[in-house]
């Protein structure tokens, strides 16, 4: 099926191509292609996502226990969502219902690092150069580095919390990038005295921090809410894991859907069942799929994740601070959920707030200094793990046989989940900004703005494999064949 | 910061040095690490400007003094992209463990791609059914193996680890800038 400005109704040979490539200030891969008419007028906008690398396959063969070093290498920006998410399947392979507590809150620390670096980088690094200088503000300012020369407190505190939240990862996983903390049954490692001392020294400032890059967005909304409520705005499902008891809970929990006017759709999921509720359609233009809820089909069923949606599906978050943000949010919307794809930016510094509250709660706790690391149970065949990672809900799923090889792996990554959400968005301020006008690059840039909002991952998005009905040959240095792509 | 660097930028301005940076086939842990020199950054921005890099909006890389590369090589794209940096950079660095030798994107060497496409396509889990092969133009071609980027281009550097830490980044950085021989020492030097 498709969507209106997905595909140009008139023959594509009279229009003009107009291409964002690569989509800059994202993580991975990615290009927006734009058709036009002579007037200008837009008649198809695609996301492109343009690269593979094949993970659900190469994983088949090899021992489970491999797994959440393996896979979290699908992405460096939130390799700890892999590595959990892997982790959290193989508890259920290896029978480990219950994690011990200092498992559990030993992972839940490194998850909620991970949550607080991912967010400041994104809202920081990536996305504050938008929202402080203008969409169409110059290019050669429009980056951290512009930032860091006209706002420097800003940057510094950008910086500065990604760098806490790196070393919560580092202490409980070992290493800030693609560590080894966490494993089929619970975790390898505790925290020492020292270590705990270490990270609680300085949790109090990044809470502090995290409270004024609450404050720094919401100003931006109230100051400006001609721009801030109407750009992207556009009604969708919602979809998000929360605690049993309705919380936000970003390690484990339920899966609750809402539709766009805030109903429950499906509530008290047990993810373990995720197939039954989602079904993943293929379009011919990229390499990541669509995901819908199967029970509405493709065209009514698909939804957004991440912060804008978790923010809006719990009932509550359960740390002071952020849950007085989260009212002040919900305040400011009216009552009713906000589309608004800039609300996405407010949402996550609401949500990093939360994650500087939970390290804190956690560092105070003294079973991370525990020595109970790891069980094991009945052993099975199958099992999926699901996550809230900083991008929206993960999941992964995996088949082992008797000999502890995988053979089977589907993997649903938060990014593809806002596949189709990401492309409503960019269709949707291609007819409010470009319809009609001569294309510029900060016109173009205010598609990627769009994008940016969702903090794709186009990273972790390209785990998929794909093919082209062409040929390339590919020669090195002298000349000599060294490969040639697959043909139709 | 050493202080040789320092010197280096006060008294008369020189000119900042250009870097580029991109990643291939590779999943930005390497970029995660470049920007896990934390607070350095700041000193590094006295010294060096960005040009093209997934934290600017510059899409071509221009003239560069250095340029580093994460990610191997998988599709046509890539292969143009680090043609591009060959031709624009002086000095050119494969970052990290896929740039380096392939890294783990490389594991599905052994595998015929055409299985790889039909299984994560068309036999997939939960697919809708008539599922197809993605097959647009506008989707770059791949190839059939991961290519380690010096088999594509001539590199000058080579920084290994999954990723190489941000330790290791900015000690190879700075040197390089200084106009030293980059030399890791014991403990930055890993190969995870
Ligand atoms: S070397 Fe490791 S960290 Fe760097 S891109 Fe490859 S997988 Fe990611």
């Amino acid at each position: 099926m498709s969507f209106e400005l997905e595909t140009a109704t008139v023959a594509s040979d009279n229009l003009r191509r107009v291409a964002i490539d690569p989509v800059s200030r994202v993580e991975g891969h990615g290009k927006v292609t734009i058709l036009l008419d002579e007037h200008n007028k837009v008649h198809q906008v695609r996301l492109h996502i343009v690269e593979f690398r094949g993970f659900e396959r190469f994983v088949q063969g090899r021992p489970y226990w491999e797994l959440p070093v393996m896979v979290q290498r699908l992405c460096g920006i939130c390799p700890v969502s892999h590595h959990l998410a892997a982790s959290k399947a193989l508890d259920v392979i290896v029978g480990a219902d219950r994690p011990t507590p200092t498992a559990e809150k030993m992972r839940r620390l490194m998850h909620y690092g991970q949550i607080l670096q991912s967010h400041a980088l994104h809202f920081f690094h990536l996305s504050s150069p938008d929202l402080l200088f203008g969409f169409d503000s110059e290019v050669a300012q429009r980056n951290i580095v512009g930032v860091a020369a006209k706002y420097p407190d800003i940057a510094k505190k950008g910086i500065l919390l990604r760098k806490y939240g790196q070393e919560v990862i580092r202490h409980t996983a070992g290493k800030r990038v693609h560590g080894t903390g966490s494993i089929p049954g619970g975790v390898n490692k505790s925290l020492t005295g020292g270590e705990r001392a270490e990270l609680l020294k300085d949790a109090y400032q990044m809470i502090a921090w995290s409270r004024d890059a609450v404050k720094i967005i919401r100003e931006l909304h109230e100051q400006n809410p001609a721009l801030y409520d109407s750009f992207g705005n556009f009604p969708s499902n919602f979809m998000g894991m929360v605690a049993p008891d309705g919380s936000l809970d970003l390690y484990h929990g339920v899966l609750r859907a809402k539709d766009a006017a805030g109903n429950i759709l499906f509530d008290h999921v047990d993810y373990q069942t995720y197939d039954t509720l989602i079904t993943e359609e293929v379009k011919p233009w990229s390499y990541m799929k669509f995901p819908y809820f199967t029970s509405m089909g493709p065209e009514q069923g698909w939804y957004k994740v991440g912060p804008l949606a978790r923010v809006q599906n719990c009932d509550s978050i359960p740390t002071p601070f952020a849950e007085h943000e989260r009212r002040e949010f919900v305040a400011y919307a009216g009552g009713k959920p906000m589309h608004a794809t800039l609300g996405f930016h407010w949402a996550r510094m609401i949500e990093m707030l939360f994650a500087a509250e939970t390290i804190k709660a956690l560092l105070h706790d003294d079973d991370i200094e525990g020595s109970d690391l790891v069980v094991t149970g009945e052993r099975r065949r199958e099992g999926v793990g699901v996550i809230e990672a900083p991008r929206g809900t993960l999941f992964h799923h995996y088949q082992v046989d008797d000999d502890d090889l995988v053979t089977m792996a589907n993997l649903i990554v938060s990014t593809t989940n806002n596949n189709q959400a990401m492309n409503t968005a960019v269709r949707e301020v291609a007819r409010q900004y470009l319809d009609g006008k001569e294309i510029t690059e900060g016109l173009l840039n205010h598609i990627e703005v769009a994008i940016r909002a969702y903090d794709p991952c186009l990273s972790c998005a390209t785990h998929a494999l794909g093919k082209m009905p062409l040929e390339v040959t590919l020669v090195d240095a002298e000349g000599q064949e060294l490969d040639r792509k697959y043909k139709h | 910061m050493s202080t040789a660097t320092q010197d280096a930028a006060v008294g008369t301005t020189p000119r900042k040095l250009k870097v580029a940076t991109v990643s291939l086939a590779g999943c930005f842990g390497c970029h995660m690490s470049f920007l896990d020199i934390d607070e350095r950054i700041l000193p590094l921005l006295e010294l060096v400007e960005f040009d093209r890099s997934p934290i600017t909006d510059i899409k071509h890389c221009g003239a560069c003094d250095i340029g580093l590369i994460e990610g191997g090589v998988c599709n046509a794209e890539n292969v143009h992209v680090l043609r591009e940096f060959r031709a624009n950079c002086k000095v050119l660095i494969a970052l990290g463990a896929c740039a380096v030798n392939g890294g783990l994107p490389a594991q599905r060497n052994h595998l015929q791609i055409a299985d790889i496409l039909q299984q994560v396509y068309r036999t997939g889990h939960g697919l809708a059914e008539g599922s197809q092969i993605p097959n647009d133009p506008e989707l770059p071609l791949p190839l059939n193996q991961v290519h380690p980027v010096h088999e594509v281009v001539k590199i000058d550097y080579f920084l290994p680890g999954c990723p190489p830490s941000g330790d290791a980044i900015w000690v190879f950085l700075t040197q390089l800038i200084e106009g030293r021989e980059p030399a890791l020492g014991h403990g930055l030097l890993h190969y995870d």
